[in-house]
């Protein structure tokens, strides 16, 4: 193993424990990915010394945490090319979506507008727009994609001509993986008339992201899919539309003057973020976004993604009755889904994870995609820069012998 | 220590293998069971006051789960699976044994044949 891999590794505790006796091979990252030690040591400083509100008080806790507080937003919004007060905290990507699938919806759409998502969307891209149709009368269209999950493009243009005035799609789709093309993608809807929310829970992982020349009008991703902990997440939004759109949430922190008669909102980002937000976990992005860009500018870490997605691509290949759709997709990024002929997958996860190795099975709140490919779910593995080749040989070692045991 | 597990899973997978096939018709959304990972259909027949359990799933193992159940409850009598004392499945170790899903998945299947079992009590009743 290359010695900056193997040092990159090190950071990360949880990767060097044994479950069941075994050395541990995660290969669900597309759920969460795992937390380095600066990310930890900032959670256990915000925990044990810097542990107060923030914006309100004067004293000495109170101003440490803000000031980390500031950071991570501050972070956030470089790591995407956004200005700060475009910048929204929020519980995660989900909670960014249900944002502006309740608040846009309201101030700019009418009865009849359509809304237009891609069939490889997560739950997360799709609920809230059913449920933003039922409020107001906004109707759903649904954009198909090819069986290597790739975006059809020419029914993606027609589609946007039906009276389309927002569209909301996934920058890599979570379960076959596949970068969509945000450039031709948003172009198009811009030209139509329509507006674009990027789901970028996972495409923030595999993409260098810039707002500003993706010209999106929203993107949303989460921290515990990129280094940083669970329970926070960015809505970043043009500041035309935020400011248009009524707040979410009412309540402390989002006010400007308050009165029994009227209140008045605070400003951007504020006015969104009612209550008191996960504070530690905000201010880890910037230890998180701060590793990320270093893992992007490495080439030893990018070179072993590669050569870790190439073993396991040729690996998958040569299982006879497995089927990858996305496998040969050149636009797949570090996600492999699939079934196996006579293998129902929870079985086959189960018994791996006997042998240390995590992955992850079902629908993965993809249920419309993948009941197309199978009936039972899919198994998916997913890379991060940390994982090694070596233990795509160990995965592929449990995955042969769960089949074997299965079949 | 692999081992040891592998001996297990093999052992449930082989029950699995060998439970009867439950009748195409008895796949009813009624009969799955909620709460398990995978799809687990589990029918009930009374025969002579004692009740028949049959079942079937998409996933091996967890075939092998519910048929461990079966022989235990097939043939008995609903007044004696409503009182059944369930402290053997902790006596025998099949709930540390499994992971928390699939703990769940156990007790929502001894949920569904306990709630059997009552249903078939309150119909007999209402009949007397």
């Amino acid at each position: 193993m290359d010695k900056v891999v193997a040092d990159f590794r090190q950071r990360f505790p949880a990767l060097s424990q044994q479950v069941y006796g075994k050395p541990l091979v995660y290969f669900d990252n597309a759920a969460t990915s795992q937390r380095p030690d600066c990310v930890i040591a900032l959670q256990e400083k915000m925990t044990a010394q810097a542990c107060a509100n923030v914006h309100r008080a004067v004293h000495r806790l109170a101003l440490d945490a803000t000031e980390l507080y500031q950071q991570g937003r501050e972070a956030a919004a470089a790591f995407i090319g956004a200005p700060a007060d475009e910048v929204i905290f929020t519980s995660g990507t989900t909670a960014a979506i249900n944002l502006v699938a309740s608040c846009f919806t309201r101030r700019f759409l009418r009865k009849g507008d359509r809304i237009l998502i891609s069939e490889a969307e997560h739950h997360s891209n799709l609920v809230p727009w059913q449920l933003a149709c039922e409020i107001y009368g906004t109707e759903l269209l649904v954009a198909p994609v090819g069986e290597d999950g790739s975006l059809d493009m020419a029914a993606y243009r027609r589609l946007l001509e039906d009276g389309v005035k927002l569209v909301a799609i996934a920058h890599v789709t979570n379960v076959l993986g596949v970068e969509n093309p945000l450039q031709g993608i948003i172009a198009a809807a811009h030209q139509a008339g329509a507006y674009v929310l990027v789901d970028g829970a996972q495409g923030i992982v595999h993409s260098r992201v810039d707002v500003a020349s993706l010209d999106c009008d929203f993107y949303a991703f989460s921290g515990h899919k990129i280094y940083a902990p669970t329970g926070i997440g960015i809505l970043y939004g043009r500041r035309s539309l935020l400011e248009e759109m009524p707040p979410y949430m009412g309540g402390g922190d989002m006010v400007d003057r308050v009165s029994f008669e009227k209140t008045t909102y605070g400003p951007l980002p504020l006015k969104f973020e009612a209550g008191t937000q996960n504070i530690a976990a905000a201010a880890c992005f910037a230890p998180a976004l701060k590793l990320a860009r270093e893992v992007q500018d490495s080439p030893e870490l990018q070179a072993n993604l590669e050569a870790t997605d190439r073993l396991l691509a040729q690996e998958l290949s040569k299982v006879e009755g497995l089927h990858c759709p996305s496998l040969a997709n050149p636009g797949r990024k570090g996600i492999f889904s699939f079934c196996i002929d006579g293998v129902h997958p929870s079985d086959a996860a189960e018994i791996m994870d006997k042998m240390g190795v995590a992955v992850r099975t079902g629908f993965m709140c993809a249920e419309p995609l993948i009941r197309k490919y199978s009936e039972h779910g899919m198994m998916r593995a997913s890379l991060m820069p940390y994982n090694t080749p070596e233990e795509v040989d160990i995965f592929m070692d449990a995955l042969r012998r769960a089949i074997k045991m299965l079949r | 220590m692999f081992d040891e597990w592998l001996d297990k899973y093999e052992y449930l997978i082989e029950t699995g293998r060998q439970m009867p096939p439950i009748a195409e018709e008895a796949k009813t959304s009624d009969n799955l069971i909620q709460g398990c990972q995978s799809r687990v259909w589990l029918d009930c027949r009374e025969e002579d006051g004692k009740l028949r359990f049959t079942a079937d799933s998409d996933a091996v193992i967890t075939k092998g789960i519910i048929s461990l159940l079966i022989r235990v409850f097939d043939g008995q009598k609903p007044e004696d699976i409503v009182a059944a004392d369930l402290s053997f499945i902790d006596r025998i170790g099949l709930r540390d044994n499994l992971s928390p899903t699939r703990a769940n998945g156990l007790v929502a299947m001894i949920t569904k044949i306990k709630a059997y079992a009552l249903a078939f009590l309150q119909k007999e009743e209402n009949e007397q």
